[in-house]
Order: structure tokens, then sequence, then C-alpha cells
């Protein structure tokens, strides 16, 4: 599909960018752990879409999730726990050309970063934001994380999590300004790159939800939904994630809905024992706060310097 | 109106206005204070601040006004008991007379009504102060101001502020026209009828003073009328903006915190108009976090900040020192531990700038002395970031933030802007961290530059960026990061002393004591004591030549509005007593027995005081 156009004649670029190009240091994740398939998702859609390697950065917080810049063969930065959010911000503020992609986990995102969640979602930047939700701290051995079921062990809880584990969905839909909420799992490749690329290609902050398996910590959590997608819930809707048939058809249990529809993906998002995949809400029409943050970035020195001297005259005397 | 009034001329005067909050004290104030620099002479100016906003009427807790230095010379600080004070209350003095910001002979010119208040126990109070205050040994005038405002306005609370403009305007022999001009300046965006009212109000406090008032002075201008067309008067947040603007940073990202943020504001208002944006973040840690991802991408950043907001962002701040990012913070100090004093003025995060991070942390730490230094030292720290790649924090304090003086206005210059940021292809073959092994110094690659890519972490790494757990690579980075101090306080002078460079005793400060210690050291210089002082700009590094400049005096001293241990405390013995916090980082630098001198009452140092705590250490070591 690359290097020809659909008429046939040759379509020469100074530059093309393969796999290689996205690929950063060897990737240190456990064996069958899902951040592999989602790496690997990501490096296909900058791939397909070209994107500049050098105009890319990919920020991350800190956890299993957060080690993905490194094996990233673009710009990275590596963080602080639960600060990916403002850094991917400050990056994108004053070069809203640049490619930006987050990846966080459910403790970086929902637990220490979540007032940076918050408020990205209110900025609305244009940002591909990837939740490796594993419902477990991972790096740190097996603590309870914020999507942590109630009852389910774990080293800070030997008795099981004594807390109602935090709904992420309801609470990204539930934020002034969302304009992309989507969920998908890590064993689905086909369904995974479909929402990952949806949410690229959408301007603003796409907020993607990856149930995301940890085969040390939570061996066989999600087993029974690989074992049997009818208890997934498959969202469909011509302005949805587009997913070919032959991959729908696996989901019996599917749900068309309207990404535009609010009140409907928020009782999707808040039903009981259910999962959920595909777009929950779309809204492209939310303005970007690096709109307004990148306003005045290309201003020349004399208009600078012209400013500078307006300002000391304010106070002359 | 008859013949000119004859005027005692004098060298300087200190005004004061205090009132509950609220009534216009400060626009009064500042208003007197650009009038008088505007007529050449040296001004400086520094608020009352109620912590609250709204604190009880009448209280002694709400007492919320202005201090006005006025002189015939420069003037460096806020001075010594006041000469003469507006006061709408009698209430407010109390809080001020107990920080002895008055003396035997201070005139108090004092709102009256309260003597025929309907509230008994109002007029009770009233007339129990003015018996204290008199028996004290102020001089009290009581003057009905507000019924005098009455003739002009229904609403006197709200103009009665220019009528004390108008009146010490009077006292003082300021430039009529000059006063129209600010009170037009000021109400400018509410209309021809509220300027006109202003004016009216001015006018009345103006003639009032001049026809019942037995005192009235002139303060001569140091400034000649032609180096004065090149004087600004700022406060030293406005500074900070004006800093922040002339480096050409691209942009500030904040969150709200006494007494930092009316930098931001001032900002907010004209940056966009040098292509300047600011950024209110959600909290400090983010704002922090922002300015750093914007530097990460080739924009220069800044955060300003104040001591809890720097305890917030710890964490980041490592991680620019760790990951080299260039960065600058400014921290307008106030009083701590905590939330601790917001309003008022203390020298207490200089230990925290130093060391606050866990783990060894070394970054450029700069103080700037005068309201002046505030815009400079922006400049300067935007460059010292990216020369060394390398967080820097620029303290100031409370005292700078909302003190107003004049100074030369400087002329924009390209040299200081950022330069645009570089998209040229990067050498493949070098290291994101390519090292200099003298000097600790770095390029960085920019994102966009080609066969630059790296990812920044704050794990220990390789030169390479690469994340690097052996026990050399972690040796090697911080011996780099270390190394560029050395390498910046290689470049460094000693620092200038204020007299001779051999004496009894030297007093060694940093930031806004500055005025008030030379203003203390001249006074004893001119006595013929053997004191000399100086003041230092660079914390971290530190300035050269300190052990060798210490070595001529008997006697080193540091003067800081920072929590000490006194010598003679219960318990306290030479070897557990705590320091002052300049004093701490000197003595073990230097391993010279330095003392140190410092309160925490959250006022700035006042030069008298200096002057008597000097005096009588000199003359205990004459004996």
């Amino acid at each position: 599909m690359f290097g020809l156009k659909s008429d046939w004649s040759l379509d020469i670029k100074t530059r093309y960018f393969s796999l290689g190009d996205y690929a950063g240091g060897e990737a240190r994740w456990c064996p069958g752990c899902g951040d592999h398939g989602i790496l690997t998702v990501v490096q296909r859609i900058c791939r397909d879409k070209q994107i500049s390697p050098e105009k890319t950065v990919a920020v991350s917080g800190i956890g299993c999730s957060s080690r993905l810049p490194h094996y990233m063969g673009t710009y990275g930065f590596h963080g602080l726990h639960g600060r990916a959010l403002p850094l991917a911000c400050g990056i994108k503020s004053r070069r809203p050309e640049l490619d930006i992609w987050v990846a966080t986990g459910d403790g970086d995102c929902y637990s220490i970063g979540a007032g940076h969640w918050i408020h990205a979602v209110r900025y609305n930047m244009n940002m591909t934001v990837l939740v490796f939700d594993n419902s477990v701290y991972g790096l740190t051995k097996k603590q309870t994380s914020p999507t942590t079921p109630i009852g389910y062990k774990t080293n800070t809880h030997p008795e099981g999590a004594v807390l109602e584990a935090h709904n992420p969905l309801t609470t990204t839909l539930g934020i002034a300004n969302v304009s992309f909420v989507a969920q998908t799992v890590d064993w689905n490749p086909n369904h995974l790159y479909a929402t990952i690329k949806a949410a690229h290609d959408h301007k603003g902050f796409s907020l993607v939800n990856i149930i995301q398996r940890c085969p040390v910590f939570l061996p066989n959590f999600f087993q029974d939904y690989q074992d049997d997608p009818g208890k997934i819930l498959l969202l469909t809707h011509e302005k949805g994630i587009p997913l070919e048939d032959k991959f729908a058809r696996l989901f019996p249990n599917q749900k068309e809905h309207d990404p535009a529809n609010m009140v409907d993906a928020y009782d999707i998002a808040s039903a009981q024992n259910s999962l959920p995949i595909g777009l929950l809400y779309h809204n492209p029409a939310v303005p970007c706060y690096e709109d307004i943050s990148s306003a005045g970035k290309d201003i020349g020195m004399e208009e600078k310097l012209a400013g500078i001297e307006k300002a000391f005259d304010q106070f002359a005397i | 109106m008859g013949n000119p009034i004859p005027r005692k001329q004098i060298n300087e005067h200190i005004v004061e206005i205090v009132s509950d909050s609220g009534e216009g004290a400060q626009k009064a104030g500042q208003t007197f204070g650009n009038i008088s620099a505007k007529m050449g002479n040296g001004v400086w100016t520094v608020e009352i601040i109620p912590a609250e906003i709204k604190p009880p009427a009448r209280s002694p807790a709400g007492a919320s006004g202005i201090r006005i230095r006025v002189g015939s010379q420069y003037i460096t600080n806020m001075g010594d008991a006041a000469d003469i004070v507006v006061a709408l209350n009698e209430q407010v003095l109390y809080s001020r007379i107990a920080t002895h910001a008055y003396k035997k002979g201070t005139v108090i010119l004092l709102e009256s009504k309260w003597l025929t208040d309907p509230n008994p126990k109002i007029v009770e109070q009233y007339k129990t102060a003015l018996q204290e205050f008199r028996d004290n040994g102020l001089i009290v005038h009581e003057i009905q101001m507000e019924k005098e405002c009455l003739k002009y306005t229904p609403k006197p609370r709200l103009g009665k502020n220019m009528f004390v403009l108008g009146m010490i305007c009077n006292i003082y022999d300021r430039d009529v026209k000059k006063a129209y001009h600010e009170i037009e300046n000021t109400f400018i965006h509410k209309g021809v009828k509220v300027i006109e009212l202003n004016q009216q109000l001015f006018q009345a406090g103006y003639d009032f003073a001049e026809n019942n008032l037995e005192f009235h002075y002139n303060i001569p201008p140091w400034q000649t009328e032609d180096s004065k067309n090149k004087l600004i008067v700022t406060n030293g947040n406005q500074a900070l903006g004006l800093g922040i603007m002339a480096s050409g940073m691209d942009m500030v990202a904040m969150y709200p915190i006494t007494p930092a943020t009316s930098a931001s504001h001032y900002l907010a208002e004209v940056y966009h108009t040098v292509g300047g944006f600011v950024h209110q973040a959600e909290d400090e840690i983010a704002a922090v976090g922002f300015a750093i991802g914007s530097s990460f991408a080739g924009k220069t950043a800044c955060t300003i900040t104040s001591g809890p907001g720097l305890a917030l962002k710890t964490e980041f701040l490592a991680l620019a020192v760790m990951a080299e990012i260039p960065l600058v913070v400014c921290l307008v100090q106030r009083g701590g531990p905590s939330t601790g004093l917001p309003t008022k003025v203390e020298q207490g995060d200089l230990l925290a700038a130093l060391y606050g991070e866990p783990g060894d942390a070394p970054k450029i730490v700069i103080a700037a002395a005068t309201i002046e230094e505030c815009l400079h030292f922006v400049i300067m720290a935007r460059k010292l970031a990216e020369a060394f790649r390398s967080p820097v924090i620029l303290l100031t304090d409370a005292n700078l933030a909302t003190g107003v003086q004049p100074y030369p206005r400087p002329e924009a210059k390209a040299e200081w802007l950022a330069s645009p940021i570089d998209q040229s292809n990067w050498d493949k073959d070098m290291p994101a961290y390519n090292w200099d092994e003298k000097t600790g110094l770095s390029a960085r690659p920019i994102v966009g530059q080609v066969d630059g890519q790296y990812v920044l972490t704050g794990l220990a790494h390789t030169n390479r960026s690469k994340v690097a757990y052996d026990r050399e690579s972690n040796q090697r980075g911080c011996e780099m990061r270390s190394r560029k101090l050395a390498t910046l306080c290689s470049t460094l002078k000693p620092p200038k002393i204020n007299g001779e460079a051999e004496g009894d005793l030297l007093v060694v400060g940093w930031g806004s004591t500055l005025g008030a210690i030379e203003e203390a050291i001249s006074k004893l210089q001119a006595e013929g004591y053997r004191v000399s002082s100086i003041h230092l700009r660079f914390l971290s590094p530190l300035e050269p030549g300190l052990k060798a400049i210490f070595a001529k005096f008997t006697n080193v001293l540091t003067i800081e509005i920072n929590y000490s241990d006194k010598a003679d405390a219960p318990f306290i013995t030479p070897d557990n007593r705590r320091y002052s916090q300049l004093a701490t980082i000197l003595r073990a630098q230097t391993l010279v027995d330095i003392d140190c001198w410092s309160n925490v009452h959250g006022q700035p140092m006042q030069p008298g005081l200096i002057y008597e705590e000097l005096l009588s250490r000199l003359n205990q070591g004459a004996e």
C-alpha cells in the first residue's frame, strides 16, 4: 500500500518510515504482558500514517505502561509518577505541530495523577492517551490499584480490596470538554488497532482505556473474556470504531451506539458486570487548548522588541 | 489662596496611610509614590497587607495600607519609624505601633468621625486610644475627613483615599498636575465623571491641608530632569514580569499563590504583545510540569511560585536537574513553614531552594537584591538555564514583590531574547548528553531535530540517556551535573566589598536586605567604625573568594530574615545552635566561625535596627 498511488503512478517520498524507524530499545515487559501488543499497534499506526519520528513525542509517567517511550524510536519523555499529562500538555502548548502519545496506567493516571487527568480532559489538547488498565500496580509488585475489583487480594490488601473499584469511563465522561472516550482490550489486535487509530485521528484529547493483562500478578484475570467474547459488549456504529465484519462477527454481544449520545454512553459505561469495547463518546467540535496557548508563538523579533519597549514605557516616568 | 506657605526643606520622610482594607489606602500611597518618583525623588513603598481579604472593621489585625519613604537620595528600603501617618480609624494604629513602626513625635492625622459615632462603645474606644497615643508621644491631629468628603460625594468611604492623597500631596508640595494625571490614569476605564469626582476629592484634601495644617515640607529631587526621563517605576513582581518578557521567555506556567501571583496578573495583561502565554495550571505540580514539558520541546519556560508551591514542585525540580532541562523558577518567598505568613517577608526558602530535593540535585540559585535586579536577573536566569542545561531558581521575596521603586529604564535588546529553536539535523553519533569532561556541559537535542531522538528519563542514565543501574553510570551522571556548578563558579567574580577590605566586622547578606544593610553600614562607617559588608547574588554556586575575604575581618556576621537560635537561648550551645540559612552554608563551605543575626518577624529588615545591633556588637568587641 506504500510507494504506489491508487492510479499506479509512483509516489516518491523523500523519506519513507518503516516499522524499524519507530522501534527503540528492546521491550523489557514480562512475557505475555499485554503491553507488547499495545506497543506494536502504536508503531504500526505511526508507520501507516507515516508520522515523522522526530516530530513525535511519546510521553509517560511511571509504571510498567510508562516504559513505552523507551521502546519507541521517536523522541520520548519518561517523566514522573502521575505527571505524564502536564508534561504532554506543556510539550504541546507551544509546539502544536508535534504528535503526542501518552502512555499511562490505572495507577499513574487514575490515582496519583487523577487531578491532572481531570484537567487534561478539560484542556482537550490534541494527543492520544493510552491508559494501560491492568487493575493492579505491576512495577511495584501487586498493590491495589483504583480499578482493582473489590475483594481481590493484593499485597496491600491481603484480605481483598476494601473499596469499590473506580470507573474511569464514567468519570471521564463527566468532565467538561470531554471529546473522545473509547475502551478496547489488549488481546484483540484488530480492535486495538482500530480504536487507537480512531483516537489518533481525532483532533483533541482522546482517552483510550485499554483493558490489559498482567500475567504475573493477575494471571487469568481476563481469561473468561478471552475465552468467551460474548462476555464483551461490542459497540458498533458508523461513527464508531471501524471494525471489519469478519472481526466483528466474533462478538455475539453487540450494541449499536451513536458516540454522539452522551446519555447512552454514560449508561453503557456504568452498567454493572459489563465490559463494553468501542467508542463511547466522540465530539469533534470541542476546542483545543493549544489553539489558545500557542498564540503568538511565531511572533517576530522586531515585534517582540517593540512589545518590550512598550511595556517599559508603561512604567516610565 | 494667598501667599505660598512657608515650607521646611527636609532630606527624607516616611509616610504611612493605614485603614481597614478596601478603603483605598494602597492606591493613594502608590499614587503618592509615583508622583514623587516622577518629580525625581528617591522612593520606596511597601504595602501593609492584612492576611484576610475582609478582616473585621476597626480591628488591629485588619490594618491595611502602605508606607512610602520619599527622599532626596536613592532610597533602597522601607526605613525605620514613620514621620507622618494618615489613619482612617484609630484601631488599625495599634498593630503598627506593635511592629515599632512609629516613634515619639510621629504625627498622626486621624479620622475623627468615630468621636461622634452612634455606638458608644466605638466612641469609648476612640477616646481611650487617642489618650494612649498621646501618652506615648504620638502627635495626633484629629481631622473630619469623611465630613469633608461628604461635600462632594454621598459615598465618602470610597473616595476618602483621594482626599488623603490630596492632604499628603499638599504637605510635601507635590506637583498637582502630575497628581491629576495619575488620578486620570487610575480611573481611565471608569469614565469622566469618576475621574472628575476623584480629582475634586483630591483637591479638597489638598486645600484642607493648605489651610488647616501647620507643617509643610519640601523634599528636593535627586534626579536631574535629564536622567529622570530614563527611569521606570515598578514593584518587584512587575519587574519579574518585565524581565520575563525582555528575556524572550516563551511561556509562564503558574498556580495562584501569595505573594507571587501579581507577577502573573501583570503578564496576563501584556504578555501577548510579545507572543508569550501565561498558563494557569490545575496545581503547582502541573505548573512546573507544564513548563518542563514546554522546555523539553525547546520553548523557554518559567514558573513562578512561593514556598508552599516550591515544596510541591520538588519532585519535578529534581527531574529537571537529573535530565538537565533548562527551567527558570521565580521564587517569591513568604513567611514559613507550612502556610506560614502568606503576605509577610521572609528569606526562609534558601536551604529548600538549594537542597530541597531528595538525592543530589545541584542547580543554580540566584537572589535578586533590588527591584531592578528582579528584572535583569530573569534575563540572566534564562541564559544560565540554557547555557548550563539546568533549572535556575531566582529568589525574591514579599518585600521586593510589593516594594515599589524607580530605577533606570532598560532598553530591549535582541541578545536578551531566546534564540529560535534549532531544527537542523542532529549528528546521529552525538549522545543526547555529550558531556564535556572538564565542564559537564553538553548540547541538547530538541524535538524536531532529525536523528536527535532520545528518551528523556528521570532514571539514572548513560550519556545516551539510556536507563542504567550500574555504579559507574550513576556516579558519572552526578559528577557531570555537579561539575556544571564548578564551571559556572569559575566564571564568577568575588563579591564587591562595601567598605574597606579589612576591619572588625563584615556583614554578609543576600536578597532584599541589601538597602537596609548598606544604609546601616554607611552610618557606622561615617562614625568611624571598621565595618564592611558584602551581598551575595549567587548562592549556588557560591561566589568565589569568600574565605579570603572573611579572613581579613575579626568577625563575620550574616543578617537574614529567617530563623536562627539565639546564642543565649536555653540549652543552646555552639554545638547545637541552629544558625540562619546563609550562615549555615557559609560555615560549612568556609570553615569560618560565622555568626548570624536574624529574625522571623515577617517584616523587612530596618536599617535602624541593624545599626543598633551592629553598634552594640562593635562596642562589645572594643571593650
